[in-house]
């Protein structure tokens, strides 16, 4: 089809910008300049001034440009020359921008000097510039963390309040964007911030952010510091166990992992407004599906093993020091792991996949492997590896490589949620539980669906949608962050997202609706028997 | 065993998928159009740029090869049932044991002057579209379209074309829009919907000629009212019509459409016909005896495939249902609601909108049983399922008004209207009491 393929080249919608458009544009980067100059070391006499002035000017641009966009537009998905626009067709204006993203991200993590970070001394450039916010925040100066954090934060109330403009006929898509976006704005950035301004001992907490998302949550000097800091650290410790084992698995049981990935979620914060324009880039294929298989679920495994690995090297050989010895806190972690493992595998055997269970017994035998090499050893460091080189590693290459530079550095190529669906542990975990035991689904509307391909194609998670929605089958995939964008696209009301009983949950229909009232039956009495 | 199939559409490549299911033969489809199969309907969104051509092929290319069915791009000029072979267009010839025919649909023309100008096409095929991107490509280059021909097809074209910021005057022989199909209110509604979009809609307006330019591409048309209107594309989308020509000398008995039995068999043995292109010898029900809709290709590819792999199976659609996109306000149908034009007396219409959002709500019950016989909504979905089970058990409109809200499929969060809907047919009903 050599005809087709020249079609962003002969047509298109209409490229010019219109006046408004222009303004926001000019009014938006302009403002970004501001930050540039700063990072470029230039000195602006009067910070607080400037930094508003910058600050609001991003934001004022990005909502000028969404509302000369969408205003006068009736309501309705218009996703028109999506695939023709360079910034989302992996044109020009995408790969400039995911040059300059990832270079952001590269000198973030590794470089925080040239954004004006200085060690024991007064900060210079783009960080001093937000020292003022800081001081009236924390009481304390910036950080090239709380620079990251004022920008994220920014580009998700600036690009929500545009997403909110494009979806406004949908309510779902409205509250779940102000959900991630107050989430962010309240618990990631505004209550951490003033909670080390009440008791500065306490370790920075985004409330929000669990453990294995925020890996590093267990860390020696994390724990000491909650342990030291009395009842509200004490809290705030058992707060962060209680999320991951009993908060996280309640939830996603009854309304799916969406309720954190696309409603709660800082890293699916921004993917779900700013990175919008770029869900469409996800890979669909199944050889993609079965690459994030094996890499996100080898994520969690090492972050399970490096985790484990940390805190024991921090655990005394008695009980003196911490609540918990060494022995006792890996026969726990033995015995969580094993019980886990058999529940799926005598329960929900049905529902995975031979290479799933093949996997899974894999893994979990070179856990419990690696716990009896330690019981019959005295090494010093558990595993093979020293727990420090295993936390730098899970550190360098997930913490910063993975979830940053490639993760959002890449959104204009690889799509918004790169490092949600091959990376994070977070969701991997969240994931096991969607499709093992939750009442979330996405419900198919019958034979209703004409194969068009507009679910798939807007699939941030790269699911291929349409392939179940055709044969009638409901969608229940353990990558499915439940943004509902599907449903909003599809054309003819297909998809509904939805919780209810496990019983016919995952219904493989053999006929379509419509053929026949009988074989309709047939069809629903066979559905029920697998999960 | 070998079957080959004639049309890689949905009907075609339904029945291959499950006869490959159910069996061992030897599948060979045989398309001209393209080389995958894709989805039709889609190909509105690749020209608005929701979507590549990629994004309409429902199955990965390799998917034909692991499932050995074997896709050959040609176009067949005759079938020839006593050699039991099909010949080639260029020479060459296939032969069959069981002959599939899902040939599909083609535009109508009705023999309008001008009608086979350059700049002069219908919305169909995959060729159809790239023709429009050669004769409207951009504004600049498509001044104005002209559309022709008030149906499915004809306002999916203005919704594209109004994409990419060309005027569009659409031009309808109804007195309002699709009225042989939907009742007045729901008609009007999208009457106002189309003007909303900026589309120049001409009602009761039928097309007399088309004009040329010196370089035989189409420059204006004239309309019935002798109006001439510019423009450099004249879109007919005056429906369809099975495309058939191809079989013309070879026995097989054809009306409108190839004509079938309850088996989708043709009066040749082992020669079928399914989709569009299929028309019943008795139709079924208040159906009409040619079908053009992706619901029913579907199902008759399902049917068929389980005929042929040993598993006779009448072709028994139930009850119907179809659905569309209006530019933005989807619209859903179950059962019969008939239009405003040749209503059975019999037949009542319980309608509702919602006084400002472009919502509304049919339904089609008998005066004196009272008994549901269809619903139709614009901008609220319903659950397929449900609605299905309430024809089949024929419960009566006062039942379905009190269960509305079982069959809401709407998103979550969404507004609920099962109330205000009650409430207008309760005030309804008492005051005609």
């Amino acid at each position: 089809m050599t005809t087709l393929e020249s079609m962003s080249l002969a047509g298109g919608p209409p490229k010019s910008l219109k006046n408004g458009q222009k303004l926001s544009v000019f009014l938006g980067l302009s403002s970004l300049c501001i930050l540039l100059l700063a990072t470029f070391g230039i000195d602006f006499p009067n910070q607080g001034f400037w930094l508003s002035t910058s600050l609001s000017g991003i934001l004022l641009g990005v909502i000028g440009f969404s509302w000369t966009s969408y205003k006068g537009e009736p309501m309705g998905i218009k996703n028109h020359g999506v695939q023709f626009k360079s910034i989302s067709g992996r044109g020009l204006w995408a790969w400039a921008l995911g040059i300059v993203l990832t270079a952001f991200y590269i000198v973030l993590y590794f470089y925080p000097e040239y954004l004006g970070l200085v060690q024991d001394g007064p900060n210079r450039g783009l960080i001093s510039l937000f020292d003022p916010l800081s001081h009236a925040l924390s009481g304390n100066p910036a950080s090239q963390w709380f620079v990251y954090g004022t920008l994220y934060t920014l580009a998700i109330l600036a690009f929500g309040i545009k997403f909110l403009w494009k979806y406004r006929h949908n309510r779902y898509q409205r509250l779940r964007t102000l959900s991630v976006m107050f989430f962010q704005t309240a618990f990631a950035f505004i209550i951490p911030e003033i909670m080390a301004r009440l008791n500065g001992d306490l370790p920075y907490y985004d409330l929000k952010n669990i453990w294995p998302l925020n890996y590093y949550n267990f860390e020696r000097y994390r724990v000491n510091a909650f342990i030291d800091g009395g009842d509200i650290g004490l809290g705030m410790l058992i707060f962060g166990v209680l999320s991951i084992l009993v908060i996280t698995p309640l939830l996603t049981y009854f309304y799916g992992k969406r309720w954190y990935c696309s409603w709660v979620c800082g890293c699916g914060g921004l993917a779900e407004t700013a990175g919008d324009s770029f869900r469409q880039l996800s890979d669909k294929s199944t050889f993609a599906w079965k690459v994030e298989r094996w890499v996100v679920h080898s994520v969690l495994v090492f972050v399970v093993l490096m985790t484990t690995a940390v805190i024991y090297s921090y655990l005394g050989s008695d009980n003196s020091k911490y609540w918990l010895s060494k022995s006792q806190f890996l026969l726990g972690v033995g015995l969580l792991l094993t019980a886990v493992f058999a529940w799926v595998m005598v329960f929900r055997r049905k529902a995975l996949k031979k290479d799933a269970i093949y996997g899974a017994a894999g893994y979990m035998i070179i856990i419990l492997g690696l716990l009896a090499i330690h019981g019959f050893s005295d090494a010093k460091h558990i595993f093979i590896f020293s727990s420090e080189s295993l936390r730098k590693t899970y550190s360098f290459l997930i913490g910063s490589i993975f979830s940053g530079v490639i993760g959002t550095g890449f959104y204009p190529i690889f799509g918004n949620r790169v490092w949600c669906r091959f990376g994070c542990p977070m969701a991997a975990i969240l994931g096991l539980q969607q499709r093992l035991f939750s009442r979330f689904r996405i419900t198919t509307n019958g034979g209703q669906c004409i194969s068009c391909g507009n679910c798939s194609t807007y699939c941030e998670m790269g699911i291929d949608v349409r392939a179940y929605a055709q044969k009638g089958a409901n969608i229940v995939r353990a990558s499915c962050v439940g943004c509902g964008i599907c449903s909003a696209v599809c054309p003819r009301g297909v998809l509904k997202l939805e919780n209810g009983p496990l019983k016919g949950r995952i219904n493989p229909r053999e006929v379509l609706l419509g053929n026949d009232v009988n074989l309709m039956d047939l069809a629903n009495q066979n559905s029920d028997t697998a999960y | 065993m070998h079957i080959v199939i004639i049309g890689n559409g949905i009907s075609g490549i339904t029945a291959a998928r499950h006869i490959r299911k159910g069996s061992d033969y030897k599948i060979t489809v045989v398309s001209y159009e393209s080389d995958h199969f894709f989805s039709r309907t889609a190909l509105m969104y690749v020209y608005m740029g929701h979507m590549k051509y990629e994004h309409t092929k429902p199955y990965e290319d390799s998917f034909w090869k692991k499932n050995r069915i074997e896709l050959r791009r040609a176009r067949v000029t005759e079938v020839v049932p006593a050699s039991k072979s099909l010949i080639l267009e260029g020479g060459g010839a296939l032969n069959y044991d069981k002959l599939i025919i899902a040939s599909g649909s083609q535009p109508n023309r009705f023999g309008w002057p001008g009608q086979d100008l350059k700049g002069v096409q219908g919305l169909y095929s995959l060729q159809d579209l790239e023709a429009l991107e050669v004769h409207a490509p951009n504004k600049k280059q498509c001044r104005r379209a002209v559309i022709v021909g008030g149906g499915l097809i004809g306002i999916e074209l203005a919704e594209m074309l109004r994409s990419r910021d060309i005027p569009v005057t659409f031009l309808v022989r109804e007195s309002s829009f699709w009225n042989g199909v939907l009742p007045e209110g729901e008609s009007a509604m999208i009457n106002e919907h189309i003007r909303q979009h900026h589309v120049d809609l001409r009602l009761g307006t039928n097309l007399k000629e088309i004009l040329s330019d010196d370089s035989g591409r189409a420059r204006a048309v004239i309309t019935d009212q002798d109006e001439q209107i510019e423009c450099s594309l004249v879109g007919l989308t005056a429906g369809v019509r099975p495309n058939i020509g191809f079989l013309e000398n070879s026995g097989i008995e054809t009306d409108k459409g190839v004509l079938v039995d309850r088996y989708l068999q043709t009066n040749i043995p082992d020669i079928y016909a399914i989709g569009d292109c299929a028309q019943q010898r008795i139709p079924i029900g208040k159906r009409r005896g040619v079908e053009a809709v992706w619901y029913t290709g579907r199902m008759m590819g399902e049917t068929l495939a389980r005929t042929l792999c040993g598993q006779d199976r009448e072709y028994k659609p139930g009850h119907w249902f179809n659905s569309a996109k209006f530019f933005d306000i989807e619209y859903q149908t179950y059962g019969w609601v008939s239009g405003s034009q040749g209503r059975d007396p019999e037949e009542q219409h319980f309608h509702w909108r919602h006084p400002k959002e472009l919502l509304c709500l049919t339904i089609a019950y008998e005066g004196k049983t009272r008994k549901l016989l269809g619903i139709n909504t614009f901008g609220i979905r319903l659950r397929h399922e449900v609605v299905d089970r309430w024809l089949t058990r024929a419960l009566s409109v006062d039942q379905v008004l009190e269960r509305l809200r079982e069959a809401n499929f709407d998103p979550e969060h969404y507004r609920r209207y099962e109330g205000d809907i009650l409430q207008a047919f309760t005030s309804n009903t008492e005051h005609i009491l």
